[in-house]
């Protein structure tokens, strides 16, 4: 254009020169920190958990009193030694090859729960948000009631009674933290909906299954996806927490949470078997609250050019 | 020979408007019997201001909204007996803001192509063959079949905008102000490009518009809207040379001049806009009317035929006189 063309007014044609969204969307995701660090943190535990079994030092059940309560290697004790680089519990169990155990039961049940509440509250919300009238009503019942239930004290009775076991942990996350998902989904597809395209869409004769899907579900996804990091990290802090209270996984397994409550009665002079699985949890919510963060900068649409 | 392509009789939408917690619902005449006729190759242009039911009207004439009452006909099947997609097959909509119009998920292609594969198109080996025939006759480059919207400009938009309306090639297009987005110098270039298409395609326009250098421009006869009235309804000349209703006369005083010397034009539309939940008496418009009169409160006028077509409002009709409609 500068080389001596005439100017031509707003209509010109543009080359296509300029990147393609997708090519953008890359671009902008590897120059964001916190999309690039929390990404790298969650693949590592990720792969982490994956390669429990190869890369566990030790067998995390594997209980043997004569090497109880060995504290971590940067400890100035005799007893530490690189065998347990980060010691061992009160039932002379490897912290470490717990530690690594214990990712695979934080990310599923994480992932397992972000799924099922993900799907219930979408349903509800995109449903709630596209036909509005009663449909919302209704919806709106539903989410103000279970907004007032109590996580905790609800999971608390469900797991007395029932019993507890990994699975139920899971559902009765999955079935109680939907809520969020739900009223996210609600406002942004009324948002969405009242947008030109969904008309236009209309007017061409699009079923609304074909608008849901394919014009307002791209774009409302990357809400979702935000959502879903969120959901997922509360739904790992839920589960340490009912471990904690002894109502989650229960022992032997290598939860972290239980970790953190087995090595409660410590905490004054042994703090390390609290502080160690404790530092787990924190480095794992924040890598998935930055991806969290990450995406919604990367994909917000305000953020484009 | 003429055709009647769009006829509404007698049409009305009511919205029920909540009056605040427990106090229940009023309802709002949107649209308040409304008679239109528009023939083939016409260009009917509605004007009025923001709230007077023009958009409203649309979407029925889209089949968007269904009509509170009255019928709406499009070549001569009533509209909520014709199948969304047959309908869509006869009336297409150009909207106002081509930024808010398109996906911004979806290329250009996918977006001209889509009323294809609505369609269910028995040739999908010939979808990108037609999508490029329909950019090119609005005027779009080929290459940007890949791109996205957020690579072109209003009003490259607005024309992929266009070319999603016709790639079917509908009879009727709805154009809800298409150029009151667009920068200066594209609005003309945009409303000469809907000209030619007009004539290439015989085309019906409905195009509701604020400007009324735009109306004057492009269309054949004129609607103005108040309340959810036509009260007048011409030919364009007739209109521009000689407005009847008092509303008409006051709008069309109302266009600013670029000449700053000449002030601010004074439309003599003393009061603001009536509330539609709580429209005024008799006709509607009795308390901003410069010629108001003394049964303009009392007795709603009802439409007068004139030369080029209709006028509602006392100063032109007879019937509504108090000893005539007292007897």
């Amino acid at each position: 254009m500068a080389d001596g063309t005439p100017i031509v007014l707003s209509d010109s044609p543009r080359d296509g020169v300029e990147p393609s969204p997708s090519q953008r969307l890359k671009k902008r995701a590897f120059s964001h920190m916190g999309f690039v660090i929390g990404g790298i943190v969650l693949l590592s535990i990720f792969a982490m958990a994956m390669l429990a079994p190869l890369i566990a030092p030790h067998d995390p059940y594997d209980q043997q009193l004569a090497r109880k309560m060995i504290p971590p290697i940067w400890h100035d004790s005799a007893k530490a030694s690189w065998e347990f680089p980060l010691g061992t519990d009160q039932f002379g169990r490897d912290y470490l090859s717990r530690l690594i155990h214990g990712s695979q039961i934080s990310l599923l049940i994480g992932f397992a729960a972000m799924l099922i509440s993900g799907v219930i509250g979408t349903v509800l919300g995109v449903a709630a948000g596209y036909f509005g009238g009663k449909v919302d009503m209704v919806v709106n019942f539903i989410i103000t009631t279970r907004l007032s239930l109590p996580v905790v004290l609800v999971a608390l009775a469900v797991v007395s009674l029932v019993g507890n076991s990994l699975w139920i942990v899971i559902w009765v996350l999955g079935l109680l933290i939907w809520d969020r998902f739900a009223v996210v989904m609600r406002s942004t597809t009324q948002q969405v909906r009242n947008l030109d395209y969904v008309a236009a869409a209309q007017a061409i004769g699009c079923s609304t299954w074909r608008i849901i899907f394919s014009e307002i579900m791209p774009n409302i996804v990357n809400n979702l996806i935000v959502v879903a990091t969120v959901e997922m990290a509360h739904a790992i802090i839920l589960e340490a927490a009912l471990s904690f209270l002894g109502l989650g996984v229960q022992p032997p397994a290598p939860s972290w949470g239980l970790m953190i409550s087995e090595g409660k009665n410590h905490i004054l002079f042994d703090p390390w078997l609290v502080g160690i699985p404790g530092v787990a949890l924190f480095v794992l919510i924040l890598s998935i609250n930055l991806l969290g963060d990450g995406i919604r900068d990367v994909t917000a649409p305000e953020n484009r050019n | 020979m003429t055709e009647t392509v769009i006829r509404a009789t007698d049409v009305t939408r009511t919205f029920m408007i909540s009056a605040g917690a427990f106090r229940g619902k009023k309802p709002l005449r949107a649209v308040n019997g409304i008679n239109l006729e528009v023939e083939r190759g016409e260009v009917l242009a509605l004007v009025g201001e923001s709230g007077c039911g023009k958009t409203t009207l649309a979407k029925m004439l889209l089949g968007l909204l269904p009509p509170t009452s009255g019928t709406i006909e499009l070549t001569g099947q009533p509209v909520n007996s014709i199948h969304r997609l047959e309908m869509a097959k006869l009336v297409q909509p150009v909207f106002q803001d081509p930024y808010s119009s398109l996906n911004p998920r979806k290329s250009i292609g996918s977006i001209i192509t889509l009323p294809l594969r609505v369609q269910n198109d028995p040739n999908p080996e010939t979808w990108r063959k037609r999508a490029e025939e329909i950019m090119e006759l609005v005027g779009l480059p080929s290459r940007l079949f890949n791109n996205y919207p957020n690579q072109l400009s209003g009003g490259q938009r607005q024309r992929v905008a266009i070319a999603r309306a016709l790639i079917n090639r509908p009879e009727v297009v709805i154009c809800d102000e298409p150029t009151s987005a667009l920068d200066v110098s594209v609005q003309s270039q945009i409303l000469n490009l809907l000209q030619d298409l007009r004539k290439e395609l015989n085309l019906t326009y409905v195009v509701i518009s604020h400007n009324l250098a735009v109306v004057e421009h492009i269309a054949t006869r004129v609607a103005v809207m108040y309340l959810g009235r036509i009260v007048e309804q011409t030919e364009t000349a007739t209109l521009f040379d000689a407005p009847e209703h008092p509303y008409t006369e006051a709008l069309l005083k109302s266009v600013l001049t670029p000449d700053p010397s000449l002030g601010i034009p004074d439309t003599q539309l003393g009061a603001a806009y009536p509330n539609p939940v709580n429209p005024p008496s008799g006709c509607t418009f009795h308390p901003r009317c410069a010629k108001v009169m003394g049964q303009c409160s009392e007795i709603a006028p009802t439409p007068t035929k004139r030369p080029h077509g209709h006028v509602e409002c006392h100063l032109y009709d007879d019937t509504a006189k108090p000893e005539r409609a007292a007897s």
